[in-house]
């Protein structure tokens, strides 16, 4: 019989580092490598992601963070012990006792205890209401708390002392306070100047920060009360966490008589082994370079590190660049390199922007040729570019303040990414360079990023590197020869733009026309809405008529908004926001015939959600029978002209923006675009409609009307910006026909007006010369364009409702007239919503 | 080796209640199933209506098309795209559906299960 020699390995700690080492340790595994693998866990939990542990608090639940199910264990054969810290190491018997009582030998010992929280010796730091921010109890305990506190402090005005204070204005705490001993925040990562951009951001969100400040003690009975600091000043507080650092957890290595720190860690070489050679330290709990790596990414390489030696390989801890970007209550904050060193050692650029909350710096070397560092704090767009310019000592441009800048006109600077070497690391978190990457595309034939993440895993640690490694796969494809074209799909060789033309030109108005004419194969889910909405666009006929109706994408194929359970939500057009009372009681009777959930919405109008299908139509006529029309919510088209109450009943109010917001939102009803369109009209300066968040808005001044164009709420939100001052009705129209055909004609599929303009050569200037010039001299064809589509309008429910032909598709069952038996609601507030689904 | 299966032949719909180049649901013994009339390509194919990424009764309101010349269907939900000849997912190996053979005799459309 053949003996199987078998490697014990033990790791102590099931934090984010170990879990990483679980990871590292299985695809490292070599044929015939026996390894027998026990996980011991202190917290209830499996592994789960510690450094978003503040998007608990932001609707994340904590499965969502969870690294691996339990049965991932189970699955690579790896023994799990929750809750059950190790208590004992005996290192002459190399074995180790559990609180539970396991006893389980080793051949390797890996300690991956990570840290806790430092508390300061602060009189009263026992008292209720004081917290600390570490694991995911900590937080359930904060939360509880929270609901009936008021005002709440955090020590620590470092990076999760940032993340604590939000954390508490996203509870709900009136007022959030900021306690730092230090005269900045986050002293370790940026400078006075980048601190003081970065508290001014803070403190327009509603934090309270106070700098310099020593807490002598925590005052209260057994709940707390307030603070008093050592310069004799008082906070009043009804809660508080503290989050002034971190601790090793070093106190079993002390107890097995294993080297550490004075100041707290393991002491470890540079191959990661504690003073004992079979044991192994990595992530917080170890100190390595005279340092403890406070960081996710040096832990995982020290997980590699580990990983790669125990399966037979060799490899070196080796000192860890520390350079950071995060993402603080929504400033960006990064620093790279050695961000602190200073005149006369270097030459410091920097870039102030107070109004726009930007501060930028870059230390470059004396003779010009070389980044040292740098701190971005507000814009940290360029950090990617910037940290690898620096690690990399690329040669820089003559004018170091482009990195930052950007080239004022003239040519791109630099070669960009392409011009980095191939060991330029490109994703810290899971360790792949460029050249890697470079050499997926090459030889393994992936183009685009989901294939890279599951390739190689980059870009799916902190993410910041996607754009990166986006730039990298195009790049390498040019370098190849392959010209990457916008096209729509493996069935048009032609962008959205050349496709529309090519439709119009030829009068085309079926799908099937023009997929003959003009494509290959049978369509798909790509192009069959994208042509849809060129037709749309163009001849403005019923999108359900001629073989248009199976190529609709799931909300326009029926006309009304697809839902979690296969029912759908409804929502009457409400010009302005305007309805009178005699409506406001239709759609009450309609929502309580029909079952359905009322909201409103966003847009000043009533969304009736949980319709059957089959129901639709019914709904409809009688929703028509009372005067109203299609809202359009489901299109990619004209949804709400949203408007404030303006003159006729504000005393502010200038002009009369609701009939204005009626007016317009009745000429533009129905015009499909590229994406949705959204507008509202503001009856004075105070913008009560938020038209500047719109892709058109109007404001009212004394005067007339300003127009603004291409803002966007969302995801990424971005004002609009000013296209027209003062004019009047007639010409602010006028403006917006020309704006609106012009998107139309030349936007990419699904693309909001803002990444239009944003993508548009030349920017808002060239978009005023087309459209309130007429540089082109096209302004008169736009508009009589658009004066076409406005007289063809008609409202496509009216019209389905009125044909049995169109009505008959709105059934869930082609041969039963029965609903979907698979619909179930829950009760929720004496409403329904729909069932949760797995 | 395959096993031999019997097949027994439901009467659907007529084929006029299917649009053309799109789908329909009909409710064959208490199941749902999708059918779709790929009068592109004069062929007709019927899976599952529910989509197993979230249990969603929608696959027959989803838009049809093909991949490199394969044939396929993709959810109204999150747009997971299913071979009509396979049932296999094409964008997510995780995924697959029943496909069932489909008749067409004189104007009547048959699902054999």
């Amino acid at each position: 019989m053949k003996q199987e020699l078998e490697i014990r390995i033990v790791v102590i700690g099931n934090g984010m580092v170990g879990f990483k080492f679980c990871e590292k340790l299985l695809s490292k595994r070599k044929e015939g490598q026996n390894i027998a693998l026990t996980v011991f866990g202190e917290e209830p939990r499996v592994a789960y992601d510690r450094v978003h542990l503040s998007e608990l608090f932001a609707g994340k639940s904590a499965d969502d963070l969870t690294l691996a199910k339990e049965e991932w264990y189970t699955d690579n054969g790896i023994t799990l012990y929750l809750s059950d810290p190790v208590v004992d190491i005996d290192r002459d018997s190399k074995l180790v006792r559990s609180h539970h009582g396991h006893v389980v030998h080793y051949d390797y010992l890996v300690m991956a205890t990570g840290s806790g929280a430092f508390v300061p010796t602060i009189p009263g730091v026992e008292k209720d209401g004081v917290f600390v921010y570490r694991t995911i109890e900590d937080l359930e305990l904060i939360q509880t708390y929270a609901r009936k506190a008021k005002r709440g402090a955090v020590i620590g005005g470092g990076l999760l002392g940032l993340e604590a204070a939000k954390a508490l204005l996203d509870l709900g705490l009136q007022e959030a306070h900021v306690v730092e001993f230090a005269s900045r925040l986050m002293p370790r990562q940026i400078d006075d100047a980048g601190s003081r951009m970065l508290q001014n951001q803070l403190e327009s969100l509603g934090l309270h920060i106070h700098l310099s400040k020593n807490t002598q003690e925590i005052k209260g009975g057994d709940c707390i009360e307030g603070m008093q600091f050592a310069d004799q000043s008082f906070l009043e507080v009804d809660m508080l966490v503290i989050s002034a650092g971190i601790r090793p957890r070093d106190e079993l290595a002390k107890i097995a008589g294993l080297e550490t720190h004075p100041r707290g860690g393991i002491v470890v070489n540079n191959q990661l082994q504690t003073s004992d050679p079979f044991i192994f330290a990595i992530g917080e709990c170890a100190l390595a370079h005279h340092m403890i790596y406070g960081l996710i990414a040096p832990g995982y390489e020290m997980a590699d590190v580990v990983a790669t030696q125990i399966t037979g390989g060799e490899k070196e801890f080796l000192p860890f660049d520390m350079s950071t970007k995060l993402k603080l209550i929504g400033t960006d904050v990064a620093s790279f390199g050695d961000p602190f060193i200073e005149e006369p050692a270097c030459t410091t650029v920097r870039y102030e922007n107070k109004a726009k909350g930007i501060y930028k710096r870059i230390n470059v070397s004396l003779d010009g040729k070389s980044l040292l560092g740098g701190i971005l704090v507000g814009d940290a767009e360029q950090y990617n570019m910037l940290l690898q310019t620096c690690k990399n000592k690329t040669i820089l441009p003559p004018d170091s303040e482009d990195l930052i800048l950007g080239s004022r006109g003239g040519e791109e600077t630099g070669a960009g990414v392409m011009s980095f070497p191939d060991d330029a690391l490109i994703c810290s978190c899971e360790a792949v360079t460029k050249g890697m990457i470079c050499q997926e595309v090459n030889e393994k034939g992936h183009r685009n990023i989901e294939a890279i993440k599951k390739s190689c895993k980059a870009g799916t640690g902190c993410g910041g590197c996607i754009p990166m490694v986006k730039d990298i796969i195009a790049g390498t494809l040019k370098l190849n020869g392959v010209y990457i074209r916008n096209v729509v799909c493996e069935h048009f060789d032609y962008s959205r733009q050349e496709l529309l033309d090519l439709v119009k030109m030829n009068g085309l108005k079926t799908y099937n026309t023009v997929l003959d004419t003009f494509g290959k194969g049978d369509g798909c889910e790509t192009c069959k809405p994208l042509v849809a909405s060129l037709l749309a666009s163009l001849w403005n006929e019923n999108i359900l008529q001629k073989d248009r109706a199976p190529i609709q994408d799931s909300n326009d194929r029926f006309l009304a908004n697809i839902q979690k359970g296969g029912t759908y939500s409804v929502v009457p057009r409400i010009p302005g926001g305007e309805i009178t009372p005699e409506k406001l009681i239709v759609i009450g009777q309609v929502a309580q015939k029909y079952g359905m959930y009322t909201k409103i919405t966003g847009g000043q109008r009533i969304d009736m959600f949980g319709a059957h299908l089959g129901d639709l139509p019914l709904i409809w006529e009688e929703l028509i029978g009372a005067g109203f029309e299609s809202g359009h919510a489901y299109g990619k088209s004209l949804r709400t002209v949203k408007s404030c109450v303006g003159s006729t009943w504000c005393r502010f109010g200038v002009q009369d923006s609701v009939s204005f917001a009626i007016e317009v939102e009745n000429r533009y009803k129905g015009l499909r675009s590229p994406h949705k369109l959204k507008s509202a009209v503001s009856g004075c300066i105070r913008e009560c409609a938020e038209a500047q968040s719109k892709d058109f808005g109007i404001i009212a001044t004394e005067k007339g009307w300003n127009l603004y164009v291409c803002g966007n709420g969302g995801s990424k939100p971005q004002h609009a910006q000013l296209l027209a001052t003062d004019v009047d009705k007639e010409t602010c129209l006028r403006l917006i026909d020309r704006f609106l055909m012009f998107y139309i004609k030349t936007a990419d599929p699904l693309t909001r007006t803002a990444t239009w303009l944003n993508k548009m050569e030349g920017g808002l200037s060239y978009l005023k010369a087309v459209v309130v010039d007429d540089v082109l001299s096209i302004a008169a064809e736009l508009e009589s364009e658009l004066q076409q589509l406005i007289d063809v309008y008609q409202c496509e429910w009216k019209e389905v409702v009125e044909s049995p032909e169109l009505r008959k598709r709105f059934s869930h069952f082609v041969n039963t007239p029965a609903k979907d038996p698979s619909v179930q609601f829950e009760e929720m507030r004496e409403q329904k919503r729909a069932k949760e689904w797995v | 080796m395959e096993t031999e299966t019997t097949v027994t032949w439901h009467v659907a719909c007529q084929v006029s209640d299917i649009p053309e180049d799109g789908g329909g649901c009909a409710l064959i013994d208490g199941k749902q199933i999708a059918i779709f009339n790929f009068a592109r390509r004069g062929e007709w194919y019927a899976t599952d209506n529910e989509c197993p990424h979230r249990q969603q009764m929608a696959v027959a309101r989803g838009m049809i098309g093909s991949q490199d010349g394969e044939p396929k269907v993709a959810c109204p939900f999150h747009k997971k795209t299913f071979s009509l000849q396979t049932g296999h997912c094409l964008n997510d190996d995780a995924y697959q559906i029943k496909t069932f053979p489909v008749m067409v005799k004189e104007n009547l459309v048959y699902i054999g299960i």
